[in-house]
């Protein structure tokens, strides 16, 4: 007990510490100290990615892998390094494993039209959730009207947990894909993602996985997870927006065809015929977003830093504490409350709309989201409009939960 | 609780949001839906209209207290109005939730106390989901649902 003490003392003069990396924090909302408690929609950025950003604009803004001059020269090596960066964040085995993409919704149409396209035939099955965002529902949906391969929803239990019996019968050899999330953004479900790729591979089917929440609480690691695609996001990341990931393994992404055309992803082009040039660049059409790579690769540094063994005790003890405070106050239901969570309380209040509750705790410096997350389905399961939802990232303290909880009791007096 | 807050949430508003008027479906009138899937509020407006005039006005549907209020508010504000009439107090609303923070909002009799929505940018769509619905079936046209996402 005593030991558990003096750790949390740690933890919490560390998320303080961290706090002050990240200037945004330290302006008011509406004349209060802010509490943002809305990092699954986007995290906020550490001074080090701004200053990557800025850094990259003062000395090195060039077109890359074109000029022979200096700053392209130095652009490409940023944008190039960015990449190094991304594939130790998620242990790749080649660094052409990580293409870079707009956001994780990208990376999941770029695999559903490109290997999609090339696998998926009338008959086949496609492998999801019940829990996944409408990013990684959607564009199963548009590959199976173009191939007539069929959706299949894993569904989840009252908690919120996916149904692994479920999943087991409903993996079969028709299964040629399973899209699953490793993070619910509107439960906070932690999937057992190392047991799904397991079962899928041994029935034959690849496996993407839906890291654009996970990805900045656990440590995600390719080679320990087996993933054959995963998605990420670099403004859930701590880093800009316009930027992602799309990680796959060679022998996958060397078999596919591009997914758009244009500069930079040819070999040669004729009117006749053009070929396609190596990975990863096969898959990056057009000039990229390189100061949002430079500051996705600054974002990773920064967390590699922090550490994960910090940042999942850390949230792993706030998220205990703000489960527990939420759901103290009265008239309120958590939802989603699968044995294994991580970083995010959804809840409603009897008798006052979800909105309303984003209203009145707005105004007292706390922000949240409000609304269904992009997941429609999950909100019909648990038959709800909306949630009310606090999502955590590594630089809340218990001060930001406090204050929360006390602006819902505001809410309270206000619809008593 | 701040000041525009308070203004916000005042104490009619609160009260409609408890309990609704005319929260009912009316047999044999129009009804058009209004859904906003951004939040999820969904009102269904049901009007019946004989000889240009509007004879009843309800609701039903859920959403947040602001929608909820401004629909229960809206019934009482359109019933007995010629259709030229509700329409004009429906351009009357648009113009008062949506005016600029330093004009004085028009003065619309009881409507009023949702003027405060003015300082709360995302929450015009809801105070005017009802209207827009309700618009739909002055206008003759009820149809897909409307939306003020
Ligand atoms: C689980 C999950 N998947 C996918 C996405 C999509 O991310 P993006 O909009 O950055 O592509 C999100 C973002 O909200 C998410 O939470």
């Amino acid at each position: 007990m005593a030991a558990e003490t003096v750790s949390a003392v740690e933890t919490a003069a560390r998320a303080a510490s961290v706090r002050e990396e990240f200037p945004i924090l330290a302006i008011e909302a509406h004349g209060r100290r802010l509490a943002y408690l809305d990092n699954a929609a986007t995290t906020q950025k550490p001074r080090e990615v701004i200053d990557a950003i800025a850094g990259y604009y003062t000395t090195s803004n060039a077109n890359v892998h074109r000029g022979v001059h200096l700053l392209s020269e130095r652009a490409t090596a940023a944008f190039e390094g960015a990449r190094d960066d991304v594939a130790a964040y998620f242990g790749a085995a080649h660094r052409h494993e990580i293409i870079f993409t707009r956001n994780a919704t990208e990376g999941i149409n770029l695999v559903a039209q490109s290997w999609g396209g090339r696998h998926l035939t009338a008959g086949d099955e496609v492998l999801i959730s019940a829990m996944e965002h409408h990013s990684n529902i959607v564009p199963w949906q548009l590959a199976c009207e173009r191939t007539g391969a069929v959706l299949k929803v894993v569904p989840i239990d009252d908690r919120g947990a996916l149904d692994m019996e479920a999943f087991g019968r409903l993996l079969s050899p028709r299964t040629k894909i399973v899209a699953m999330t490793q993070l619910s953004n509107a439960l906070g479900t932690v999937t057992p993602m190392a047991e799904i790729i397991r079962a899928a591979h041994a029935a034959g089917a690849v496996v993407l996985v839906d890291g654009a929440q996970a990805a900045y609480h656990l440590p995600v690691n390719m080679q320990a997870l087996g993933a054959d695609f995963y998605v990420a996001t670099g403004h859930k990341l701590y880093g800009p927006t316009g930027i992602g990931v799309l990680y796959g393994r060679e022998a996958l992404l060397d078999a596919m065809p591009p997914y758009q055309g244009g500069g930079d992803m040819i070999a040669s082009v004729t009117f006749e015929k053009s070929t396609w040039n190596t990975l990863p660049y096969k898959f990056e059409a057009g000039t990229p977003h390189i100061e949002g790579a430079v500051g996705l690769g600054a974002a990773t540094r920064f967390i590699r830093r922090v550490g994960f063994d910090w940042i999942a005790a850390h949230e792993a003890d706030l998220l205990a504490y703000a489960t527990a405070a939420i759901a103290a106050v009265p008239d309120v239901r958590l939802v989603g409350t699968a044995p294994v969570k991580a970083s995010i309380v959804s809840f409603v209040m009897e008798g006052v709309h979800p909105h309303d509750i984003g209203t009145v705790v707005d105004r007292m410096g706390v922000a949240i989201r409000t609304g269904h997350h992009c997941a429609q389905p999950v909100m019909a399961r648990f038959g709800v409009p909306a949630t009310a939802r606090a999502s955590l990232a590594m630089y809340n303290t218990r001060d930001d939960i406090d204050q929360l909880v006390d602006a819902l009791h505001e809410v309270r007096r206000v619809f008593a | 609780m701040s000041d525009q807050l308070q203004e916000l949430y005042q104490e009619v508003i609160l009260d409609h949001n408890r309990r609704p008027r005319n929260f009912r479906l009316i047999a044999g009138g129009v009804t058009q839906e209004g859904y906003n899937p951004l939040c999820g509020d969904r009102v269904l407006v049901s009007m019946n209209i004989e000889d240009g005039i509007v004879r009843d006005v309800a609701f039903e549907g859920q959403g947040c207290a602001i929608a909820k209020a401004s629909a229960s508010l809206m019934t009482e504000a359109l019933k007995g109005l010629t259709v030229a009439e509700a329409q004009e107090r429906f351009a009357q609303f648009q113009s008062m939730v949506t005016s600029a923070h330093d004009e004085p909002p028009a003065d619309l009799g009881k409507l009023s106390v949702l003027a405060g929505v003015r300082e709360f940018p995302t929450r015009v769509k809801c105070a005017s989901l009802a209207w827009h619905a309700a618009k739909a079936v002055l206008d003759g046209a009820p149809a897909a649902p409307v939306s003020t996402e």
